[in-house]
């Protein structure tokens, strides 16, 4: 609903496009056409230019990259065809570990963080003391900088002297190595994802909250409803947009995972993931290739999979987004 | 906030951007006018690792001796991962790298293939210097074709640095003689970890597998086959080079018996080890005294010794300085470089930072031969590193070699986490191959 804003013209609109007719008298008229015809090209220009140069283009070269063997390490350039995806989607166990990994820290970040987004917004959708606060304070990791975020949760993750294996050992519990095994470093990961984004959701999801009629709580509270089942039975179904919204924005992100695990390792190694790549991601494996391994031509194949598989993943997204829609 | 109004203001914004591209392009374009010797010339020189290369005083001795010459130094602090990343894409691109560029052993020869975008220093009679520089590291800086690709700064010549007061707790001898005489070889070596370890229960005896692990091959391949990961044909011989099975061997033995305290090296943990003190012996080559002095800081001074390395000495690491051809002042960057490499300028380094000297000269000057470093309790280092490096043979390292390098110290890191030494040697032949394709 909220995207449809930036297209509609809105009522004013019409006033506007009046003037310039007007100022037409004093001038000539072929002038005036040339203006009407061509100047919305001239205005939308230099954001296509601006395209051309930083989208189109690398896109473009992307594309012809792949299909070689190009890197620094080489002092020609040959054509390959088809053999860097070949060899990405048959014989390179490394790239089908990123793509689990990817996955795997995605449903681990991407479910409770919608849930405790939307537990969060209906708590704070009541009435409360300093509601104000409450409501900016969740919205404040938003704006911390990933990779400082990334920093202190490493730290707070540290094997030797981390908080959390502190905690652990305080209750009685080994400490654990976060960063040897899988699940573990996914869990890490993934609550350091949670804790930037869980207040940004929690904020749409409580903006289209309040857009719900009060009228629907009152008839139910009325009809004996409790809190519990005026939420699953009048927020949800209303929200139902706002969640798919929220959906495909994580899922987006969540693909292209790459700050936080990447500092999730301090040191040398980082871009590895982990000594087994246990949290090695997709955007990851593609700068190891690219930057340690100087395959340049086959980076551009990882990238371009990449771009296939999020374009997979968003289809999947729409199919669902239209199913639920016309439930409704 | 209507929408036609929006849009205006975005096609502003995006109008002003392509101005603010255009100028800055054009500003690059008339400062490449500029490439006359006589004017005041600004020479940007990169360099990598937390404590930089010490050129602080040398920059202005020669900025005092050439007014016309103004010098600029950027990387200090960056790690040497990021900074080949960066140096590889800008002398692919052919613009972005500074005048006067560091490159290090490990990558050097991956710049042989692009040794056209470098500046050959012999056109800057750099041959007539050959002398300067010790042989084995003068060849390292030379393209199989004969250019003169970098000269050398320093080399990574092999000691063993220890904490005398956790080994005097330990029960163990703390004088570095007698230390060096209770490791003549890497295993025994371990078997005094394994004394240290039975007297002392809350340090561990090495800091991280994969320093000891890098120290040992460059060791043993120096003084063995004369390569690593790949042979002098740039073949990948990772499963055929007995010396790097032997390096890997010895390694998982030390990690086994308990010894390693499993430090990621250059992370924020093995910082904090150094700090904290939780290990008591770190392999050494010379540059890592400077790193040692670094993180530790000045409540471990006096605390920190140096010995004589187990086995037959050895080289990891050191570096040399190039000019890429993209700088618009290759005639006074190539006179820094020398300047910087030169003797003078190496035992100026080597007080700064440690980083030992690759000129014979600078070697068997008395402000190096007969340095003693106070904060490693007065160590003769200048005696302890020199001694090995005059006659070392060189480890020939393939274009990759980070890389493979890397994919195996990741399976020692794994060992380190308890998985087994068997399996992970095999990841390592398959992850190295895979790194090295």
């Amino acid at each position: 609903m909220s995207l449809d804003l930036d297209t509609a013209a809105p009522p004013g609109g019409g006033g506007d496009r009046a003037r310039p007719a007007r100022a037409a008298h004093r001038r000539p008229a072929s002038l005036t056409r040339l203006d009407l015809k061509y100047s919305p090209y001239l205005y939308v220009l230099p954001f296509f230019a601006i395209f051309a140069v930083f989208s189109a283009y690398p896109i473009g070269y992307t594309v012809w990259i792949a299909l070689t063997d190009r890197s620094p390490l080489n002092a020609t350039i040959s054509f390959v065809g088809l053999d860097n995806f070949v060899e990405l989607l048959t014989d390179d166990p490394q790239f089908w570990n990123a793509v689990v990994n990817t996955f795997g820290m995605f449903v681990l970040s991407t479910v409770p963080q919608l849930l405790l987004a939307l537990v969060l917004a209906n708590a704070l959708n009541r009435k409360l003391r300093a509601q104000t606060f409450f409501r900016m304070a969740i919205a404040m990791p938003i704006i911390t900088s990933t990779a400082v975020v990334a920093l202190i949760f490493s730290m707070i993750y540290a094997k030797d002297f981390g908080l959390v294996n502190w905690l652990l050992d305080l209750v009685g519990l080994g400490p654990i190595d976060w960063r040897a095994n899988r699940l573990a470093s996914w869990f890490a990961i993934s609550t350091m994802v949670d804790w930037r984004w869980v207040g940004y959701n929690a904020l749409i999801y409580l903006a289209a909250m309040q857009s719900i009629s009060k009228d629907m709580y009152e008839a139910a509270a009325l009809d004996g409803a409790s809190r519990r089942r005026q939420f699953w039975s009048i927020t949800i179904p209303q929200l139902r947009p706002t969640i798919i919204f929220t959906l495909i924005i994580s899922t987006i992100g969540g693909l292209q995972l790459f700050t936080e695990p990447l500092l999730f390792t301090s040191g040398s190694g980082g871009i590895s993931g982990g000594s087994e790549g246990q949290f090695q991601t997709i955007t990851m494996y593609l700068l190891d290739v690219m930057n340690t391994r100087f395959r340049w031509g086959y980076a551009g194949a990882v990238a371009l999979v990449l771009f296939l598989l999020i374009a997979l993943v968003s289809l999947v997204n729409y199919l669902l987004a239209r199913r639920i829609s016309s439930d409704k | 906030m209507s929408v036609p109004i929006r849009r205006r203001r975005l096609a502003a914004i995006a109008l002003a951007s392509v101005a603010v591209i255009a100028t800055a392009s054009a500003c690059g374009d008339d400062s490449s006018e500029t490439s006359s010797s006589d004017g005041p010339v600004t020479l940007v020189v990169d360099v990598f690792g937390d404590q930089g290369f010490g050129y602080d005083e040398l920059y202005k001795q020669y900025e005092a001796e050439h007014p016309n010459v103004k010098i600029q130094e950027r990387g200090k602090g960056l790690g040497l991962g990021d900074y080949n990343t960066r140096l590889t894409q800008q002398i692919t691109a052919g613009s972005g790298a500074g005048d006067v560029v560091a490159l290090e052993e490990g990558t050097i020869v991956q710049f042989y293939a692009q040794s056209d975008k470098f500046v050959n220093l012999a056109d800057h009679g750099a041959n007539d210097l050959k002398g300067n520089f010790l042989p084995w590291k003068w060849e390292q800086g030379t393209t199989p074709d004969g250019k003169v690709l970098g000269l050398g700064t320093d080399v990574g010549s092999m000691a063993l640095c220890y904490r005398s007061d956790l080994f005097k707790a330990a029960g163990l001898p703390t004088d570095r003689e007698q230390v060096a005489a209770l490791w003549p070889t890497w295993d025994e070596f371990i078997a005094t970890g394994q004394k240290f370890a039975a007297a002392d229960k809350k340090h561990k005896f090495v800091d991280s597998a994969t320093n000891f692990y890098n120290v040992v091959l460059m060791q043993i391949a120096g003084s063995g086959s004369g390569h690593t990961y790949y042979d002098k044909s740039n073949k990948l011989v990772i499963g055929e080079n007995a010396d790097i099975r032997t390096a890997y061997d010895l390694t998982t033995k030390m990690i086994s018996a308990g010894l390693s305290n499993n430090l990621q090296s250059f992370s924020n943990e093995w910082n904090a080890g150094f700090k904290n003190g939780t290990f008591a012996t770190i392999a050494c080559p010379a540059w890592m005294t400077g790193v040692i002095k670094g993180q530790a800081g000045d409540a471990a001074a006096g605390k920190w010794d140096v010995a004589k390395a187990p086995g037959n000495g050895g080289n990891w690491g050191g570096s040399f300085l190039a000019v890429p051809k993209s700088s618009k002042h290759t005639k006074e960057a190539a006179e820094l470089a020398k300047f910087l490499s030169s003797a003078k300028g190496q035992t100026e380094a080597f007080k700064k930072v440690g980083n030992l000297p690759s000129s014979p000269q600078a070697l068997a000057d008395p402000a190096v031969a007969d340095s003693t470093n106070e904060y490693f309790s007065k160590a003769p280092v200048g005696k302890i590193f020199a001694a090995g490096a005059t006659d070392l043979k060189p480890v020939y390292l393939g274009p990759k070699n980070n890389a493979v390098r890397t994919a195996v110290e990741n399976t020692l890191r794994a060992v380190e986490q308890g998985k087994s030494a068997a399996e992970q040697w095999q990841s390592a032949l398959k992850n190295g191959a895979a790194a090295g394709k």
